[in-house]
């Protein structure tokens, strides 16, 4: 197929319904409305049901109700929507109900600003419900990711039947790029614990509701088996220059794009950069960390928000090195040559360490 | 009168099919309900219970619970079961319905549920004429917590939260869910029924059974509300709930047919056939075929200016093609769009494009910008901090960017005269009055293609073919396409003119 030049928020929405995608339930906010008026366009079209929900609690019960039914089914949102869905996604997460949620993040707390950020990564990636659940989350820095990260949240969300993220932010909505769709549309088949109103689904319950302490906590258990599972199988980066890297960048979505300009800048001064770009941000691809041990000196993790992201990179690395930290917030966003200049004084620094370090075995 | 309706109601019945013949999914006492005696919930499970049997649709219909006292539906219920958050089983049901629209949706729900924390939803689903039907079981209070006042708490009346008795002026007035409801235009049948007497228990049944009928005959949304009796919270025997809710009760929601537009309601047409798989891709705009310019060599040959344009210094790598610009100006002056149109000639070249605007309030208050880069390698950041070219389409946008130019770069700016200050011996200026160019040309809108002819002059990278190629794609209107062409044309031509000598 033909690459076409797209908006980040359009192609999900295309790639959503080729991967068989056919309930939109979504409410307007910034940066995230383009979401919504593209599925509000094409899914009546192909034969999806799109709703314009009269609040974001309101869209994610939607959601709960087409997945309930067996439709593969999505909403879009930013923070503050986001945060009003957390009551819906927690009831999936505990009835173990498949969708995918795309949150285009833009600033807060509180109504924050419009700009883009980064600051809905704890409640995201944690589960910002209640209760003992996770959501799987898929973070992408182009609009073809955000196309194939789509088709591969739907993938996920059925394979654990549980909510998958696709969590954006402003610039990588906003942004057009080339984009290449698969050729096919695939049709989603009707799971077989999915209530549709016949005879042979009739027994079937939906539910979050285990009145017995045993009850609830063998099927937290349950949730949790699942969560190892994802945990060693679906966890994703992105390694780039990493193989002689001995600093580090850690950084997704957008910032991830900035931090390929400071590697590419730094690798022609001859500063030994790579980036280690989480693609999945939960599971945390803790083991690619990991494998950079040997030669990583020091890790740089870049956010434009404060230090969330940070706290997962200094639980991957548990301490086996100095990891530091770089933010920009309010939309602000990290120059790549303010990133830059800081990976090249803490090059220097490492350097002049290494020489007094070999100075000081000189005279032993 | 006497405590025995119900009673008698559920021995005239027997046990429908519709209910499990033992509670599995409970894990004691699985013969009998968990409702207390004489609650109303049970009588008005066995009303809906009969009417799916009598409509023969068992197979078809999904239950949605609710949170409250209600909440185990799925324990008694043989019917496809979705158990929904507090308040919010008609946003739930309207989705299961919409997707479903075979299935018969059926949300069961209590006052709490429905008029307080769920009020957005019901009214909404209601107002959207979901083709579903509501059971709203009223008991003027919250049971299940133990008994915190409702919206429907009665005045006076005494709860856990109303310790004194509800009162107007601290909790307003009991809120009459139906009557508001009835305001609507799409809700087809609204109706309050009690459990008082039974008289009264039989007009319950007959409505229950209509608001799933409706729904079965297509014709849209239908609500029964229920006056039901809680002994337990209201601290009564049953014999006296039950006539607490005929002697008390009803004096604040008076029962009666609310809304009835079902012999005018049409049933609403059946859902179109979805189309086929193989269709979806043209359905979603996704087009097969080639680029124009298949072979990247065309477009690097024309690289003449291209030194200027290149990163410079440490940043600089094997790239042949590698052009930043910013693009700024008021909004409504085409700033957006002259970024499409190169990135989208650049993608047409077989270059890598990238195309970023700001947006938002930023855009609202007048003021609109946007980054694009078109490179023959991949593009790391799409955000161009050192633009190789800034498009300035008035002077606040220039005196925003000008200094962010990188040395070697070009500043197109809309203006007869650049502001001295801005002048930098490191970057080449073209200030031309483009608004009044394009006036003259037929349309000061075009003033954005004017410079746009201006900037691939100055690339000099980009093929006719594929701008003209990315106009046509961008542009619908044929009057606007040729307009813009001669505007391009034009802006070309004038760059040739200030730099004859340049190129000679
Ligand atoms: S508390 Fe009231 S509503 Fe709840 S089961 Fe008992 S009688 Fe019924
Ligand atoms: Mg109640």
């Amino acid at each position: 197929m033909r690459k076409q030049l797209m908006k980040g928020n359009e192609a999900i929405v295309k790639s959503a319904i080729l991967a068989g995608c056919r309930a939109f339930y979504g409410y307007p906010i910034t940066p995230a409305s383009e979401i919504t008026e593209t599925a509000a366009l094409y899914m009546p079209k192909c034969g999806g049901v799109f709703v314009q929900a009269e609040s974001e609690v309101a869209a994610i019960n939607m959601l709960y109700g087409a997945s309930a039914a067996g439709v593969r089914a999505m909403t879009a949102s930013s923070g503050p929507g986001i945060s009003l869905m957390q009551e819906g996604i927690s009831y999936m997460a505990g009835a173990e109900l498949p969708c995918v949620i795309a949150d285009v993040m833009r600033g807060g707390p509180g109504l924050g600003n419009i700009n883009s950020e980064q600051g809905d990564y704890n409640q995201v990636v944690k589960g910002g419900g209640h209760g003992n659940y996770h959501t799987l989350v898929l973070a992408p820095h182009s609009v073809q990711e955000m196309a194939d990260l789509t088709a591969l949240a739907f993938e996920l969300a059925d394979r654990y039947r549980n909510p998958v993220f696709v969590l954006a932010d402003g610039f990588v909505g906003q942004m057009m790029e080339p984009v290449e769709f698969p050729e096919q549309a695939v049709a989603a088949p009707t799971p077989h614990w999915a209530v549709t109103g016949t005879a042979e689904t009739r027994s079937n319950v939906i539910n979050s509701l285990h009145m017995g302490a045993d009850e609830l906590e063998t099927h937290v258990l349950e949730l949790e088996k699942k969560y190892r599972l994802a945990e060693q199988r679906e966890a994703r980066a992105e390694d780039w220059f990493t193989d002689d890297a001995e600093i580090v960048l850690v950084g997704y979505g957008i910032v991830g794009r900035i931090l390929k300009a400071v590697t590419a800048e730094a690798r022609a001064a001859g500063i030994k950069v790579g980036l280690l770009r989480p693609i999945t941000l939960y599971p945390f691809p803790v083991e690619r960390f990991r494998r950079l041990l040997p030669r990583a000196k020091l890790f740089v993790v870049v956010e434009m928000s404060n230090g969330q992201l940070l706290d997962d990179v200094r639980l991957a690395l548990n301490g086996a090195r100095p990891v530091e930290f770089l933010s920009r917030m309010g939309g602000n966003v990290p120059s790549h040559e303010d990133v830059y200049r800081f990976v090249r004084e803490r090059a220097h620094a490492l350097k002049t360490a290494a020489g007094a370090e070999e100075e000081r075995l000189a005279h032993v | 009168m006497s405590s025995d309706t119900a009673v008698e109601y559920e021995v005239a019945q027997g046990r429908s099919k519709s209910f499990y013949p033992r509670f599995e999914r409970k894990d004691e006492l699985q013969h009998q309900t968990h409702y207390c005696p004489g609650c109303g919930h049970g009588v008005v499970h066995k009303m809906l219970a009969r009417a799916i049997d009598e409509l023969g649709i068992q197979d078809r219909t999904i239950l949605v619970g609710p949170v409250g006292c209600s909440v185990f539906t799925y324990y008694y219920f043989d019917l496809g079961n979705v158990q929904a958050a507090h308040g919010r089983a008609p946003a739930v049901s309207t989705a299961l319905k919409r997707s479903r629209p075979e299935s018969i949706v059926i949300s069961y729900q209590g006052d709490g549920d429905l008029s307080a924390i769920g009020a957005a939803e019901i009214l909404h689903a209601a107002n959207r004429g979901e083709n579903i039907t509501v059971i709203f079981v009223n008991n003027a209070i919250y049971s299940m917590t133990g008994g915190q006042a409702a919206p429907t708490t009665l005045l006076g009346q005494k709860s856990t939260t109303t310790p004194e008795g509800r009162s107007a002026l601290g909790e307003g007035y009991p809120l009459h869910e139906s009557e508001l409801l009835a305001t609507l235009e799409a809700p087809v049948y609204i109706e309050r029924v009690g459990l008082g007497d039974n008289k009264q228990i039989a007009q319950a049944a007959r409505a229950i059974r209509r608001a799933v009928e409706n729904q079965v005959r297509g014709l849209g949304f239908s609500l029964v509300e229920v006056l039901s009796p809680c002994p337990t919270i209201w601290k009564m025997q049953p014999v006296e709930a039950q006539h607490w809710v005929r002697d008390v009760m009803e004096k604040t929601f008076p029962l009666g047919v609310l809304r009835d537009r079902t012999r005018e309601a049409q049933p609403r047409p059946a859902p179109a056939t979805p189309p086929a798989l193989e269709e979806i891709p043209r359905l979603l705009g996704l087009e097969h075929g080639e680029r124009l310019v298949k072979d990247e060599r065309q477009v690097l040959n024309l690289a003449g200016n291209g030194s200027a344009l290149k990163r410079t210094g440490e940043r600089a790598r094997a790239a042949e093609v590698d052009l930043e610009v910013r693009i700024a100006g008021f909004g409504g002056q085409g700033v957006l769009l002259l970024g499409e149109v190169l990135a989208e000639a650049g993608l047409e070249s077989g270059l890598e494009v990238s195309w970023l605007p700001s947006y938002g309030p930023e855009m609202r208050s007048g003021t609109s910008n946007c980054h694009v880069r078109l490179a023959s390698q991949s593009i790391d950041s799409p955000l161009v901090s050192a633009p190789g070219i800034l498009v300035a389409m008035n002077e606040p946008s220039l005196r925003k960017f000008d200094r962010t130019v990188r040395p070697g770069g070009w500043v197109i700016y809309n203006g007869e005269e650049f502001p001295a200050d801005c002048v930098r011996p490191d970057v080449r200026v073209v200030a031309l009055p483009f608004t009044k160019i394009a006036h003259e040309l037929g349309d000061a809108r075009a003033s954005n293609m004017i410079m746009l002819g201006v900037l691939l002059e100055i690339a000099g990278v980009l093929p006719d073919a594929s701008v003209a190629a990315a106009l046509r794609r961008l542009v619908r209107n044929p009057r606007w396409v040729e307009l813009d062409e001669r505007a391009m044309a034009g802006g070309r031509a004038r760059y040739r003119e200030m730099f004859a000598e340049v190129h000679a």
